[in-house]
Parts: C-alpha cells; sequence; structure tokens
C-alpha cells in the first residue's frame, strides 16, 4: 500500500498539473496556426491573427478601459484593504469577526447576486451604468483578495518594532508612514496586481455594470458570436495570458519578500 | 527634514484634546476598520437588502407595486422552467464542489506531505492557471470539447472513433468539466493550509502504536484536515451555483442555468421582483444545501474514524 502510493502520488501530482494546464496552453497553440477553425492536426504557422490586433479600434478602446478600471479599482480596494487589515491584525473591538466576515462576503457570493444587487440599487437610483460603477463593483470584488494578502503581512510584522518608533517619540501616523508602511510594502504591491488582474479578468461585474462602455473580457464576449473572430480572440488571449503570468510572478516574488522580511511562515491566494 | 519635523511638532501640539479618544483601542480600531466596513454596508448589504425587498413586490411594465406579496416566490418554486433550472445548478454546483474537492485532496496532500523545498513552487504553478481569463479558459473547453474540438479530432486521428462525438459539448457534463477546471485553486489551497497544519508527531504515534498508514490517514490525517475540506467545499459550492458565463458557452439548451433566468429577468424580460426572487431563492438553497453537505461530512467524519 504504501509502495503504491509512493509511485501513484507524483504521477498523480503531474497528470493534475497537465489538466490544469492544457486548456490553458492550448491558446498560444491556436493562435499562431494558420487555419481559422481551432482543431488538430495544425496547419502552420502564421502571425496574421496577432497583427489583426492593433487594427481594431473597438479593441484598443476596450482595453484602455480596462486599464483605467484596473487601476483604480487597484489602488482603492488597496488602500481599503490595507485599513481593513491593519485593523483587524492590530486591534481588538467589538465586531470585530462580524466586520471581518462582511468585508470578506464578496469572496463566497455567487458573484451574480453581487452584480444584480448593485444593478438593481443603481438603477433605483436613477444612477447611469458607466465605467465608474464598474470600478464600484470591482473594489468590491478585490477587496477580499486584498485583505488577505495584507493580513498575512501584518500578522507577521514585529508589534515590538512599532513599540520602538513610539517610544522614540514617533507619533502613530509617523510610526506608520516610516515603519510599519515600508515594512509592508512588498504586500502592498502585491495587492495591487493581485486586485488589478481580478478587475482585468472580471466579466460579471463588468457585464451588468457596463453599460454600454466595454471592458476587455466584454469585448471578448461580443467576439465569441462569430466564429471567424476566433483566432483573433485567441491571440487577445494569449497576450492577456502572458501580461497576466507576468504580474502574477511579480506578485509572488515581492510576496515572498515581504514574507521573508516580516518573517511570517503562511499561504496567501496569491 | 526640518520642516517635516517641525510640521509634526505643530501637529503633536494642536492634537492632546483629541488623545485620548484615540488612544483607545477599541475606538482606533473602530475608526480604520469604519471605511472598507462603510464600503461593504453600502455597496453589499444595503444593495441586498433591496433586493430582498423587491422580491416580495411586483411589477407592472415600469411600475413597481409596493403591495407585500409571495406570488415572486410562488412562481420561483413552483414554475417548471425555475424549479428545473434551480435543481440543475444545485446538481451541478453540487457534483462539481465534491468532485472538486476529491480531485484536489490528493494534490494537497501531496504537496504538503512530500513538496519538500518546492512547496510554494508547487503553490504557484497551480495558482498560476486558475489567473488566466476565466471566459478564455471556458472558451478553451469549447474548443477541446467542441464537434470540430481538440478531443474529437484527436480522437479521430488516433482511430478510437469513427465519427465526432456530440455527446461532448452542450450539456451538464461540459459545464461540470469546466467548473472543475476552473475552481480546482480555490480547493486545493484551503485543503494545503489544514494538511500543513497537521502535526506529523501525530501521525508517527498513530504508526509507531501499530497503525497502518490507510488507518493513520483515516483516523489521524483525515480528521484533523477536515476544517480545509469543508471550507473548500463552501468556496466552491456557493459561487458556482451561480455561474453566468460557462453555462452560456458551453451548456448548450441542456446545461442552462438559474444565473441564465436572472440575468433574463434583470435584462431582456424585465422583472426585477421576479430575478430578485430567483436571487434570494438560490442564496437560501444553496446555503441549506452546504449546511447539509457539512453537517453530512462531520458525520462521515466521525464515522470513519
Amino acid at each position: 500500500m504504501k509502495r503504491l502510493l509512493e509511485r501513484w502520488l507524483p504521477a498523480y501530482a503531474i497528470l493534475y498539473v497537465i489538466f490544469l494546464y492544457l486548456p490553458v496552453l492550448l491558446l498560444p497553440v491556436f493562435s499562431i496556426n494558420a487555419s481559422a477553425v481551432p482543431k488538430f492536426p495544425l496547419t502552420g504557422y502564421t502571425l496574421k491573427w496577432y497583427e489583426e490586433l492593433p487594427r481594431t479600434q473597438a479593441l484598443l478602446d476596450a482595453a484602455w478601459n480596462s486599464l483605467v478600471v484596473g487601476v483604480a479599482s487597484a489602488m482603492l480596494a488597496t488602500v481599503l484593504g490595507i485599513c481593513a487589515a491593519r485593523a483587524i491584525t492590530r486591534y481588538r473591538f467589538p465586531g470585530r469577526g462580524t466586520a471581518h466576515g462582511l468585508i470578506m462576503a464578496p469572496l463566497v457570493l455567487p458573484e451574480i447576486i453581487v452584480a444584480v444587487s448593485m444593478l438593481l440599487v443603481l438603477l433605483r437610483l436613477g444612477l447611469s451604468l458607466s465605467l465608474f460603477t464598474v470600478v464600484l463593483g470591482h473594489i468590491l470584488i478585490c477587496i477580499p483578495y486584498s485583505v488577505s494578502v495584507l493580513t498575512a503581512a501584518f500578522e507577521g510584522f514585529d508589534a515590538s518594532l512599532e513599540e520602538a518608533s513610539a517610544d522614540l517619540g514617533e507619533t502613530a501616523w509617523g510610526t506608520f508612514r516610516r515603519v510599519t508602511l515600508p515594512m509592508v510594502a512588498p504586500a502592498i504591491i502585491s495587492s495591487l496586481l493581485v486586485s488589478f488582474t481580478i478587475s482585468l479578468d472580471d466579466f460579471i461585474i463588468a457585464f451588468f455594470l457596463g453599460g454600454t462602455d466595454a471592458t476587455l473580457p466584454i469585448y471578448i464576449w461580443g467576439q465569441l458570436r462569430f466564429a471567424a473572430k476566433l483566432p483573433s480572440v485567441l491571440a487577445l488571449g494569449t497576450l492577456l495570458l502572458v501580461g497576466s503570468f507576468a504580474l502574477l510572478t511579480i506578485a509572488e516574488i515581492l510576496r515572498r519578500r515581504a514574507e521573508r522580511r516580516t518573517q511570517a511562515p503562511g499561504v496567501s491566494l496569491a | 527634514m526640518t520642516a517635516a519635523a517641525e510640521g509634526e511638532i505643530a501637529y503633536r501640539k494642536a492634537r492632546p484634546g483629541s488623545k485620548p479618544l484615540l488612544q483607545s483601542e477599541t475606538a482606533r480600531g473602530l475608526a480604520l476598520v469604519s471605511p472598507p466596513l462603510l464600503y461593504a454596508l453600502v455597496l453589499l448589504v444595503v444593495p441586498i437588502l433591496v433586493v430582498i425587498a423587491h422580491s416580495f413586490w411586483t411589477q407592472n411594465y415600469l411600475t413597481i407595486d409596493r403591495t407585500f406579496t409571495l406570488e415572486q416566490y410562488r412562481i420561483a418554486l413552483t414554475e417548471p422552467i425555475y424549479r428545473d433550472l434551480l435543481l440543475r445548478s444545485l446538481f451541478i454546483s453540487f457534483s462539481v464542489s465534491v468532485l472538486t474537492v476529491a480531485l484536489a485532496y490528493p494534490i494537497a496532500y501531496y504537496i504538503s506531505f512530500r513538496g519538500g523545498r518546492y512547496k510554494s513552487l508547487w503553490l504557484f504553478l497551480i495558482t498560476i492557471p486558475f489567473w488566466t481569463s476565466y471566459l478564455l479558459r471556458v472558451m478553451s473547453w469549447k474548443v477541446i470539447l467542441g464537434y470540430n474540438g481538440v478531443l474529437n479530432s484527436g480522437l479521430l486521428g488516433l482511430g478510437i472513433i469513427d465519427e465526432p462525438s456530440t455527446a461532448l459539448l452542450y450539456n451538464s457534463s461540459a459545464v461540470i468539466i469546466t467548473l472543475t477546471h476552473a475552481w480546482a485553486a480555490f480547493a486545493i489551497l484551503p485543503i494545503f493550509v489544514s494538511l500543513e497544519k497537521v502535526d506529523r508527531t501525530l501521525i508517527e504515534a498513530a504508526t509507531d502504536l501499530g497503525d497502518g498508514p490507510i488507518r493513520s490517514f483515516l483516523r489521524v490525517t483525515l480528521p484533523l484536515s477536515m476544517p480545509g475540506v469543508i471550507s473548500a467545499l463552501l468556496i466552491v459550492m456557493i459561487p458556482t451555483v451561480g455561474d453566468y458565463v460557462t453555462p452560456k458557452l458551453v451548456g448548450g439548451k441542456d446545461g442552462v442555468m438559474i444565473s441564465n433566468a436572472i440575468q433574463a429577468q434583470f435584462g431582456k424580460a424585465l422583472n426585477w421582483p421576479l430575478g430578485a426572487a430567483l436571487s434570494v431563492t438560490t442564496m437560501v438553497v444553496v446555503t441549506a444545501m452546504a449546511a447539509a453537505s457539512v453537517l453530512l461530512l462531520k458525520l462521515a467524519a466521525r464515522r470513519a474514524r
């Protein structure tokens, strides 16, 4: 039995990773395939699907919208995330658990419920749907991720450093700015990158709250109706894949650096 | 430097009145947590309450009639179309969560117990696909499972089948496969975290006292990792019940889920109260199913010991 386990477990792990990666790796493969229909055998190498991309104005507009929404959502979610993570790890106050639960709630709610509820309120208030309302929604769904990345960093933080700073006459704000903040800076950058990636990837919120303003996933959704557009979508998907991979690698390196700096072993979602 | 220092002194001098309040642990904590908490209250709790309110109203074209009624719930629960969609969504999210957790457990176990110094590399490897565009991963499965798709053309090329199979795409199984793939990381991480907390000496003790590997796993490792299994189950089950993209892209006619109906009520059909009632029903029913699953799992874990 033990032998069997020793032999099969690694094999299973490798098969599982293949299962995880196969669908993702098909995107780049078919994005450089000459045939417009994604099927085997491959018909030849081409870059024509990529060449089409920068000439499509709707795509460029959507990419710009996604960038604006992503940057705004990431920054605001991280600021709110810092407040939440700091309050939860550093202070004891009544209702702390409830507050934490509420802030993390979007993580365990069906996203469509979050989107529909916000949509209903916005429509009842007579607000028009735009990129601004998408940002409002994205902040809400990014905060839980930001909080979990930052809580790990704040938890591993040695409180005696702050006490030392206070003893040496620094104000609370001064201590935070000159001791705490630099220590958790890598986690903050990690939170920004993770939030940006979530915003960039989100479809449901943008679909319900975006009105006529399209972000990249909305643009892609529109293109999926036309079979002939599929290869360009795959090319675009490959570029997004490479982009997210780069951002997340940076986020992970920074998170590990933060972990080493604050000496906190642990796992975060990033 | 000096300007900043002077500014700080001035600031400190100007503040003594407010100091006692700010020094209180409770007040500071509350002050700090209030911006994100208010945000969640205003943009999540209030909207959900508004949805609940709407579910008890009715709509005539563009005007909302605010007389209390359970009519929407009657429609949501008894109209065959909505009842079927709800049952199918529950079936799909249940299958997906059980399947995802069952597939994820061995890999989490492998990383935790055999990962050695490559643990974080393994975890990174597993989370990467999860961060790539959700829409495109679903799209990818459509490409794999389609009539002219990768699987069909591959099987044809190998001579295993004579003509492309239509049974792969546009049904509930296609939705289940796609979602199982999409939520893998969400199941692996919590199970891994709880396995990491398992005290290895307890397993040694069980072995020393004569338990074989299976018995020590069932009586020590599995019960101790149950919190991770439960949170993995919940974190997959609850969100997947409301998935919109997957049924729309790979579900076809036989894979439509409740979210597609909810979207229709808020979009084309323009019946907010019914859409609201469907949303509330979905939330309540999935919570009940999740609670029942957790209870069952806990009972099973106790029996296994």
